[in-house]
């Protein structure tokens, strides 16, 4: 269970999150959805500890997430921020590999190097492990990063906008790798997507932020309603059923 | 496919050494190989502090461009000694224990490099440009403080710091060479076991917040190491513009990778070939009268204007 409360934070002047609370219950995939310059990213950083809270507090599981040690964070939450890019010159393996580093702090042990093998594996990444990441394909490049998040083998996990760059495939794929790890690993899995229909079919808890607010919280088919796409999205899309499942068609 | 290269440069730079001991060694061995070793020893010392400092100033700011010398740390220490000189005298600086006034030149640097780069170091990788002139603008204000001052000190008691304003690989400052192989040992010992850390620093500091390092806490202890390898490098032999770019560049192409172990290594070998190779060369066989820090720095010089071009274009 991750608990946010009264957690605001402003940019100079700019409010980006204003009196967030929130839980997200433990197990399970969390969609986080909302418009462009929403918080979305922002949430996911102050959860993560990549930027410093100002007002509020975060719990991730037992951890205060303001206190608790850098290396113990990272051996329960990992993160996927929004628009990865690494600069050295790494394969594949060598960056899934450093998913194992908050455990071995430089020295693999065998295990870390049985996961980082899953890890390929799992994502379809073993024929590219070799390969430098700069003459991968966006997609390709994409895998290899959530790839690295997983090696990670944390019980939370964060993803800003993991299906960038992933095709209808790739993206399925990860949903239901995702899916699987939520329910026969439990763990808690917290995704920022555009695409609501992925969070429909994927998500089994949604919530919506605009402008530094938490909108709408709930399972996908009790809140994706027409009235929800014209007040957190401002479009007069329409919401249909297939199902049970609430399906947009654009 | 790394370790074989490493161990061809080793090769190289055991037989350049070789060279400049017993190349041209008529006479007294006895009296000329000492006094050659720790000329040799010097040159290595300065090597490694120079490729090493630039190794870790590029991965802290994640760029490959930007050098401790082209961010004005050695005309900073050149400048904290020549305002010793001034507050003192040379005469006075001269009676005071040198160890100690070396100590207080390491400390000063480091106090003062954090000072300046600290904050700066943040956002080095979103503006390298704005590093770039920051540190243009640092050193020349560095320079033009130095020289503003030395004017008002009387020249021989200027004379008693032995350092001008370029590398002289001919007119080693050899007191110093014990503490400072001393203090290089230790700098090295706290760089290797970080290795593994600035493997995961060099992520940029999102991923490594993720993977449970602490970035902001990585560069200050770099920057710390990088401020006492400078000031060894400086108060050996003078302020070395380019050759950290240049061989740091080299390394990148000779052992591309990831690692700080091999990168770490493979900069420190070939910084001591440059170096030995170039004095041996320069000194033995072409008796050249120009220093071999300007044919360095002119190469580097290339180098840092190429990778410039390069990089703004990207
Ligand atoms: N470094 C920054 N400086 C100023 N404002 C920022 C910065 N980063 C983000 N913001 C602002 O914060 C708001 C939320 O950004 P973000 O969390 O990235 O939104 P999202 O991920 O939902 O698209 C936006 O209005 C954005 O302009
Ligand atoms: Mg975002």
């Amino acid at each position: 269970m991750i608990r946010i409360s009264d957690l605001s934070y402003h940019h100079g002047r700019t409010q980006v999150l204003d009196q967030v609370s929130l839980t997200i219950p433990k197990g399970g995939i969390t969609a986080l959805v909302g418009a462009n310059g929403a918080g979305k990213s922002t949430l996911l950083s102050l959860i993560a500890r990549l930027t410093p809270l100002q007002t509020g507090s975060i719990h991730v599981g037992d951890l205060d997430v303001s206190r608790c040690p850098s290396d113990m964070l990272a051996r329960n939450l990992s993160i996927l921020p929004q628009n990865t890019e690494v600069a050295p010159r790494l394969t594949v393996r060598e960056l899934v590999s450093f998913g194992r580093y908050p455990y071995h702090k430089g020295q693999p042990t065998s295990e870390d190097h049985t996961k980082i093998d899953a890890a390929l594996q799992d994502f379809d990444l073993t024929p590219l492990a070799d390969r430098v990441l700069d003459t991968l394909s966006g997609g390709q490049k994409q895998r290899a990063y959530v790839a690295m998040t997983y090696a990670q083998d944390t019980d939370y996990i964060l993803l800003d906008e993991p299906l960038n760059n992933l095709d209808i495939a790739a993206s399925r794929s990860l949903m239901q790798t995702l899916r699987h790890l939520s329910q026969e690993k439990g763990r808690t899995i917290v995704v920022v997507m555009h695409d609501l229909n992925y969070a429909c079919a994927y998500a089994d808890h949604l919530v919506a932020l605009s402008n530094g607010k938490i909108r709408a919280e709930g399972h996908p088919s009790q809140v994706v309603t027409n009235g929800f796409l014209s007040s957190v999205f401002s479009t007069d899309a329409h919401v249909h059923h297939v199902d049970q499942v609430p399906v947009i068609l654009v | 496919m790394h370790a074989r290269r490493l161990i061809a440069m080793g090769a190289i730079l055991a037989l350049f050494a070789v060279l400049y001991m017993v190349l041209g060694a008529k006479g007294n061995w006895n009296f000329i190989l000492p006094f050659r070793a720790t000329k040799l020893a010097a040159l290595l010392l300065v090597a490694v502090a120079v490729s090493t400092a630039t190794v870790l100033f590029q991965t802290i700011t994640q760029n490959r461009i930007l050098t401790p010398s082209i961010m004005g740390f050695d005309a900073l220490y050149v400048l904290i000694l020549t305002v010793a000189v001034f507050v003192l005298g040379g005469q006075g600086l001269i009676r005071l224990p040198p160890l100690a006034v070396y100590g207080v030149n390491t400390v000063m640097l480091v106090l003062a490099s954090l000072l300046l780069f600290g904050t700066l170091l943040a956002g080095a990788r979103q503006d390298l440009m704005r590093m770039v002139l920051t540190g243009i603008i640092f050193g020349a204000l560095f320079r033009s403080l130095t020289a503003f001052l030395q004017r008002m000190i009387d020249p021989n008691e200027y004379a008693v710091v032995q350092v001008s304003s370029y590398a002289r690989f001919t007119q080693i400052n050899t007191d110093l060479l014990l503490i400072s192989t001393i203090l290089t040992l230790l700098t090295l010992g706290f760089v290797w076991r970080m290795r593994h850390r600035l493997d995961v620093l060099a992520l940029g500091p999102d991923m490594a917040t993720g993977l449970g390092e602490r970035p902001r806490r990585g560069q200050i202890e770099a920057l710390i190491l990088i401020a006492v390898l400078v000031s060894v490098s400086t108060a050996l032999v003078g302020p070395i513009a380019f050759l950290g770019l240049l061989v740091v560049s080299l390394a990148r192409l000779i052992t591309p990778t990831a690692q700080h172990a091999v990168l770490l290594t493979s900069a420190a070998l070939i910084s001591c070939i440059v170096l030995v190779g170039g004095q041996m060369v320069s000194e033995r066989v072409l008796f050249l009268a120009a220093p071999l820090s300007v044919v360095i720095d002119f190469i580097g010089g290339f180098v840092f204007l190429a990778l410039l071009l390069k990089g703004t274009r990207r």
